[in-house]
Formats: C-alpha cells, sequence, structure tokens
C-alpha cells in the first residue's frame, strides 16, 4: 500500500486496540495500521520491541506516523525508530498529538495519498502550540 | 585504568540491582506507578543471562549489546533512558579507555540520556546524578570518592520538585520523595565504583 501508515502506542492495550477500531471504523482499510500497548508483561506501559513490531506492520514506503498517550510512550516509540535506524527511521515520524484524534485525523488524511509531511501536520494542528 | 572484568561487573550490577528491587519499587510507588525495581531487575537479569557472551565482545559492543538487552527487556521509560546510557557509552567508548577517554564517553552518554528523557539537570531524575558523577570524574576524585557523590547526589533529589515522567504530574507532592531512577543509577554507580576501585 502507497499511503502512509499509522501506528497507535498507548499505555493500555484496550485505548490502543480501541483506537485503532475507531480509525478504522470511521477511515476504512485503505490505510496501513497497528497498534500495541502494555509493558509485555501483562501490566500497563509501553514496550520498544512490540513498537518496532506494530512499525513493522504498519511500515509503507511513503512513511508511518505514529500517535502516543502519555510521555513514556513516546519516549519508547522515538527509541524504537533509532533502533529501527537509517534508513527507515527517515521516513517515521512520532506526532505530537491527541492520541484518539491525532490517530483518526492523520488516517484521514493519510487515506487521501497526503504525504508523511502532511499526514503528522494534520496531528500537530491539535495539539495547542 | 585496570582492566575490567566485565563478566564480573555485570553480575554484581545484577545482584546490587535485585538485592535493592524492593526498595527502588517502595520510591517509585511512591511517586511514579512501582514498577521500577521489578523492571530493572528483569532488565539486568536478562543481561546476566549473557554476560559470557557480551565480556567476550571489545568493550564499545559489549556496552552496546547491554544497552539493547535494556532496552528491550526493562521496559517502561527507565528502558529507553537506561539502555541509551550503555549504547551512546559504547559509542564513545574506546576499547581500551583511559579515565579521560571514560569521562568524555560519560558526558556524551549523559547528553544522550537528557536527549531521550527531554529532560534537564534538577529536574529530579537520574540525570541528577549522573551530573554530579561526570563532575568527579573531572575532578579526578578516587571510585569510592565517586560512589559517595553518587549517594549524596540520589539523596538531594528527595526535596526537588519532579519535571519529567510521571512524578512530575504530582507536582509539588513529589517533593519529600527521592527518585527512584536516581537512586538506581547511585547503586550501580557504586558497584561499578567497587569494582574499579577494587581493580585498580
Amino acid at each position: 500500500m502507497s499511503n502512509v501508515g499509522i501506528v497507535i502506542v498507548s499505555h493500555s492495550p484496550l485505548v490502543a486496540e480501541g483506537t485503532a477500531d475507531m480509525v478504522r471504523q470511521m477511515v476504512g482499510d485503505e490505510v496501513p495500521l497497528a497498534w500495541c500497548g502494555g509493558n509485555g508483561h501483562g501490566g500497563l506501559g509501553t514496550n520498544v520491541e512490540a513498537i518496532m513490531g506494530a512499525i513493522d506492520k504498519a511500515w509503507s514506503e511513503a512513511g508511518v506516523a505514529i500517535l502516543v498517550d502519555l510521555g513514556g510512550a513516546e519516549t519508547n516509540s522515538e527509541m524504537a525508530v533509532e533502533m529501527i535506524g537509517e534508513p527507515r527511521s527517515h521516513k517515521i515520524i512520532v506526532c505530537n498529538a491527541p492520541i484518539v484524534e491525532g490517530a483518526v485525523m492523520a488516517a484521514t488524511e493519510a487515506s487521501g495519498g497526503a504525504s508523511l509531511r502532511e499526514v503528522v501536520a494534520t496531528a500537530h494542528e491539535l495539539s495547542p502550540s | 585504568m585496570a582492566a575490567l572484568n566485565l563478566a564480573r561487573l555485570i553480575a554484581a550490577a545484577s545482584d546490587t540491582i535485585a538485592a535493592n528491587a524492593e526498595e527502588l519499587t517502595a520510591l517509585d510507588q511512591a511517586i511514579g506507578d512501582g514498577d521500577h525495581g521489578l523492571n530493572m531487575k528483569r532488565g539486568f537479569e536478562a543481561v546476566r543471562a549473557e554476560a559470557e557472551a557480551f565480556s567476550a565482545k571489545p568493550l564499545p559492543d559489549a556496552l552496546k549489546a547491554i544497552g539493547t538487552k535494556l532496552v528491550m527487556t526493562v521496559g517502561g521509560a527507565s528502558g529507553p533512558l537506561f539502555g541509551t546510557l550503555f549504547l551512546a557509552l559504547g559509542k564513545e567508548i574506546s576499547a581500551k579507555p583511559d579515565r579521560a577517554n571514560l569521562t568524555a564517553a560519560f558526558g556524551k552518554a549523559i547528553e544522550a540520556v537528557a536527549a531521550r528523557g527531554k529532560s534537564q539537570i534538577g529536574q529530579k531524575t537520574m540525570l541528577d546524578v549522573l551530573q554530579p558523577v561526570h563532575d568527579a570524574l573531572l575532578q579526578g576524585k578516587t571510585a569510592l570518592e565517586i560512589a559517595d557523590i553518587a549517594d549524596a547526589a540520589a539523596d538531594a533529589t528527595v526535596p526537588m520538585k519532579a519535571l519529567r515522567g510521571r512524578a512530575s504530574f504530582l507536582g509539588d507532592r513529589s517533593i519529600g520523595h527521592m527518585d527512584a531512577g536516581a537512586r538506581s543509577t547511585a547503586l550501580l554507580v557504586r558497584t561499578v565504583a567497587h569494582s574499579l576501585g577494587e581493580s585498580a
């Protein structure tokens, strides 16, 4: 698929999966989509390995936008991008946006064939700066 | 600088974290999410399981391997933060470091941790221990002096107000508790200092 991919990273697998459900229902299947949540040991948290897996799953040559919830999700997502390394890391951006609204808006933009830069800009418009 | 027995140092670090895991968890329960002790213990046990293989590598590669393992196994926000410390150290250090090289590499590693956590000194984090340790390295302090400086620096996070991480949600209520990451950093510094001091 040539559309930008969307990855949803929450501390809670329920939040991540629910957000992905909303994206699927509101935007459809035109966008590569993956989610992950939880610390990998049954608790709340985020996990670098799972985030790397989700990026692989939603991978698109057009790039991947990641939507996160609280601080640790951002730190772990940035770590995952760094560990994936070049050249793919240049096409992955962690968005500064609310996770649910950001995911829906970014996916909507992506479904129309927008570039990674445009997708991320759309998500960022949701954040008070 | 004395030759480093990395396998023994890894075992010592893992023992130290395990022995203090309950204290770290209690500190984290006060102002964080209460998983720091368990997370660190799991991560260092995972490193220990591969200590032989890691210590057979040249020091820079060994440190990078330890960092990667910590990133993948510690979880929480501590995994990327402690992982980045070792990854960056591995990138900067030479195979047979002298004190100057160690000090410079340590300084770069602190910058990498600060960038990863988007944090700086004085925000009640592990940086508040790492920076005084770097200063002490620069000033030529002995290994055991450095261990004491690290402990004092962890204690000094008690009156600070958390500005990063989950503890920051508590605002003023974070004052009066030691930062768990600062404490685990001080424990690790003491372990390394003891090991280097012993072989010096």
